[in-house]
């Protein structure tokens, strides 16, 4: 087990020692008792979350392009220094193996997360390439998020932030600690993550989290995280779906195009790992769809006043799967939902078979109360379910 | 005449908040609806105003917990601007420097009572079992249209028979436990249960809330039960606040009251309803503008509705009777302040709890003295306080580093005739309470950029509402349900045909509840106007 490098100051603050693995990190789940105040804080005001687990690999030299856009769905040759892109990739069969942001660094050097370690599968495809991939995991990110988080930041910094667009990133100094700044985030609101070497995280906390005082800045966890980006339409590896390289059977395995990820497969580009299958797959309609669903409260309050009960909403995300129906026949699964406090409403996100996709469509949802199965009306949407404008717009001043 | 002289089908006297939700529902089933607001915003007693420049005031109501999951939904208010975030937990500190805390998570508020009694600890489930029980078994009353027991009629008689067989599903002790918290006071009901004084003030301060009753009047139990029929997304009795405050909540109703195509005019004081041949055809603008509509709404106060906007020749003699005699007695003021930086309160062991509510209500006997001070007029020489810092967890409030305090008062009389003029009584009540303030957050004064003090009066020269009360009339049993705001009257229709109110002062009630408004659109649609 690891310790991130802001580790000495977030187990100060969490206190209720809710603590979880993320690839072998040490990872907080929450810090107050109410994981909801910490969701808020991410919607109102600003929270900074601590993103250091996530794999991250430092891909350099004369060949990085031509190597990345071997492995990766989205097309790197049109990526320009300082832009981020979010990409899948797939295996041989067009499967989707894990997904991540790649940044453009500079016009050799990029830097790629993952949601699990990929070296040595990196290393492997990039034989008689010059290529040079570093695994610098133990670098520092911060995830800072929430309306407030530009404020804060500008407060930092005499770097123009304003006119850092979504999905970019710059090189700054915050408080003079040299950093990275990407427009990026898993929240779905306006947020920035901030990149920095191991020995000057600490002070590169305190001194967000002195700043951050005077806008409501607090820490927060996994649970919250989980709200925000099912709120976001944001899908979860292991959850949403699963990597091709860590499942058995066919049927566990999807492509980009069945989980709603066709925008950042670029079918067109130069040859690229599992390109053939996913033109295949695109010229024929795919196997799935995934769509939000928007579950109908009269319909669930009527199942739980038929047990006596009030209606009952689920304040935490969950994400086992259940079953979808249409005419008492199963038509895909719900793989995570919750009750979004601010849209007032139960949202899920859901695989269907593709002629259930159109939005407007009434499903049916699996709802078990005392081991009986019950059926929620639902209405497919399209996500994300809460996507406001400060997510993508400029600062002003 | 201007270009409003169109045919109304409705006109709603009064954009606060339940005239707003009439307008919207009204307005949803496709009537050509008016909202006439005298002032330069709509809201009522739910407005964010700001007074200071750089800091928004929740001026009046503050805290949102009992508009239905079922408006929200049915008028999509999330859409409108809807942003509710739960107050995380309350802090009340005592007299000797202890304190007692509450939290949404039930573990952490049972080791808070354990420190002052296990027995306690140890009760307080089930206690809280048992309130949630009966806010259940109360709640499905709220939205029932009031059946007149003397005059039923068949609708009446469907819905006595409904409310006696939901009364007998409640089984024998939950039926008498309801008779008990219908009938006692707060401290009394209480008592029963605990042995913890400053537990028992914590609760029994809720009890008295827009009453001008002590926690030992009976009658403030069911006060107390109607606060804990109120939820935030499905949790019972949980709190939260508005962002940019509570005319957050006004304007999304507005705007859904908008989106179905209702028109709302600001600056448009009613004169007066204008009836002809006992019905109802129109009102007339402070202005002497005169606009048609086959139905009129109001959602002012009883005595307004009744007695301002109407004249008294069109209304039986009995009912003006009744309605001079409906009890107001306002009692809460409020006081808002914009802060330099955050207050300190050396009892609090818990600094996330800053950004909960902070209850001044130390001791039972703190409370009982607190209405004893009033109740012979003027306000309570150290009140009781309910203080809520909504900038720290919503940074649209205040400047950053700065902060914007809510703090309601109780008990602040309509008439303080012992401190001068109205200017006087209001300088010395708000000196009260900052002074109350300081014994408990010491630092406070040195804060204080800006101050507004709120009197029951106030209230009423601003927002209208008669002698200030909160509830558009006091929460008491004899002016409850069928009797709200008078017996034969509660199904939101008076003598005047076409004439209807949807305030607070009809059933259920005060807070921002939203059901007043919502019941009165039904009523009006089952007319068929």
């Amino acid at each position: 087990m690891r310790l991130t490098p802001f580790h000495a100051r977030t187990s100060e603050l969490c206190d209720v020692y809710n603590w979880s693995l993320w690839c072998n990190w040490l990872l907080a789940d929450m810090y107050a008792p109410d994981h909801i105040q910490e969701y808020f804080a991410i919607r109102t005001a600003c929270a900074v979350f601590d993103v250091s687990p996530i794999p991250k690999y430092h891909i350099h030299g004369p060949d990085a392009v031509r190597f990345l856009n071997r492995i990766v769905t989205q097309d790197v040759l049109h990526c320009a220094v300082g832009q981020v892109l979010y990409t899948p990739w797939c295996d041989d069969d067009g499967k989707i193996m894990d997904d991540g942001i790649l940044a453009r660094l500079d016009g050799q050097s990029f830097r790629l997360t993952a949601g699990d370690p990929w070296l040595y599968w990196l290393e492997d495809n990039s034989v008689g390439l010059d290529v040079v991939i570093e695994d610098v995991t133990e670098l520092g990110v911060l995830a800072l998020q929430g309306p407030n988080s530009r404020h804060l930041l500008k407060t930092l910094t005499d770097t123009d932030l304003d006119q850092l667009r979504y999905f970019h990133i710059l090189k700054t100094e915050l408080a003079g600690i040299p950093v990275e700044v990407s427009r990026t985030g898993y929240t779905g609101d306006l947020g920035y993550e901030i990149w920095v070497e191991p020995p000057q995280a600490v002070q590169l906390w305190d001194v967000l989290l002195e700043a951050g005082e005077a806008y409501q800045l607090i820490p927060f966890g996994d649970y919250a995280l989980e709200m925000a980006r099912i709120e976001a339409g944001l899908l979860l590896a292991d959850v949403d779906f699963y990597s091709s390289k860590k499942v058995v059977y066919e049927f566990e395995k999807s492509s980009p195009l069945e989980l709603g990820l066709g925008w950042s497969v670029k079918l067109d580009k130069e040859h690229f790992i599992g390109q053939k299958a996913l033109q295949q797959e695109h010229a024929r309609v795919p196997s799935w769809g995934t769509m939000g669903l928007e579950v109908d409260l009269n319909s669930l309050e009527a199942i739980y006043a038929g047990f006596g009960m009030p209606l009952y909403l689920p304040h935490e995300a969950w994400n086992e799967a259940v079953p979808v129906y249409s005419g008492g026949h199963q038509i895909g699964k719900a793989t995570s939902g919750m009750w979004s406090p601010i849209l007032k409403k139960y949202i899920a996100i859901a695989r269907l078979k593709p002629q259930f996709t159109r939005p407007g469509t009434h499903v049916d949802m699996e709802v078990t109360i005392d081991a009986q199965h019950k059926l929620a009306q639902t209405t497919v949407v399209k996500m994300p379910f809460f996507d406001p404008a400060r997510k993508k717009s400029l600062g002003q001043e | 005449m201007n270009s409003l002289t169109k045919n109304y089908d409705a006109i709603i006297i009064g954009g606060g908040h339940n005239g707003l939700t009439a307008a919207a529902y009204l307005a949803k089933a496709g009537r050509r609806v008016l909202v006439l607001e005298q002032r330069h915003l709509v809201g009522g007693a739910a407005v964010t105003e700001e007074i200071y420049p750089g800091f928004k005031y929740t001026v009046y109501s503050y805290v949102v917990s009992l508009l239905p999951p079922r408006i929200i939904q049915e008028l999509q208010l999330p859409k409108h601007g809807l942003h509710v975030m739960p107050l995380e937990g309350a802090f009340t500190p005592m007299e000797d420097g202890n304190y007692i805390a509450s939290y949404s998570d039930e573990d952490d508020t049972l080791a808070e009572i354990r420190r002052h009694s296990k027995r306690d600890a140890d009760i307080f489930p089930v206690f809280n079992i048992m309130m949630y029980d009966l806010a259940r078994a109360v709640k499905p009353i709220l939205t029932m249209i009031p059946p007149d027991p003397a005059n039923p009629g068949l609708e009446g008689l469907r819905t006595l028979r409904d409310l006696g067989g939901h009364l007998k599903s409640l089984g024998k002790e939950k039926f008498h436990w309801l008779t008990k918290i219908m009938t006692m006071s707060a401290y009394d009901f209480l008592r029963e249960w605990f042995e913890t004084d400053v537990l028992i003030a914590t609760q029994a301060q809720i009890g008295v809330i827009g009453t001008f009753l002590g926690p030992k009047s009976p009658g403030t139990a069911y006060v107390l039960l109607h606060y804990y029929m109120g939820e935030l997304d499905g949790a019972s009795s949980t709190w939260g606040s508005q962002r940019g405050g509570t005319g957050g909540v006004s304007e999304a109703i507005a705007g859904a009251a908008r989106s179905f195509g209702a028109e709302i005019l600001c600056n448009a004081p009613v004169k007066q309803v204008i009836i002809k041949n006992g019905q109802a055809i129109g009102i007339a603008l402070e202005n002497g503008d005169e606009i048609v509509g086959k139905t009129i709404v109001s959602g002012c106060d009883p005595k307004v509705t009744f007695r301002t906007l109407v004249d008294e020749k069109e209304l039986p003699s009995d009912l003006v009777d009744a309605i001079d005699k409906f009890k107001y007695r306002g009692s809460s003021g409020k006081v808002n302040l914009a802060l330099d930086g955050l207050p300190t309160f050396p009892a609090m062991k818990d600094k996330a709890l800053i950004r909960g509510m902070q209850e001044i209500c130390p001791s039972v006997d703190y409370l009982e003295r607190a209405y004893d001070d009033a109740k012979y007029g003027g306000f309570s020489k150290r009140p009781f306080m309910g203080c809520i810092i909504p900038s720290t967890v919503d940074p649209t409030m205040a400047p950053p580093g700065k902060h914007v305090m809510s703090i309601f008062v109780q008990y602040a009389s309509y008439d303080m005739p012992a401190h001068g003029d109205r200017d006087q009584q209001r300088e010395a009540f708000g000196n009260a309470v900052i002074d109350s303030l300081v014994e408990f957050a010491p630092n406070i004064k040195n804060l204080i950029l800006h101050k507004q003090v709120i009197t029951p009066w106030d209230i009423e020269q601003t927002v209208g509402i008669t002698e200030g009360n909160i509830s558009h009339g006091e929460l008491m049993l004899d002016q409850l349900f069928f009797m709200r705001p008078i017996p034969g009257w509660a199904k939101y229709r008076t003598p005047v045909r076409n004439y209807y109110q949807c305030g607070s002062g009809t059933h259920p009630g005060g807070g921002i509840t939203g059901t007043p408004g919502r019941m009165a659109a039904a009523e009006i649609l089952k007319d068929g106007n």
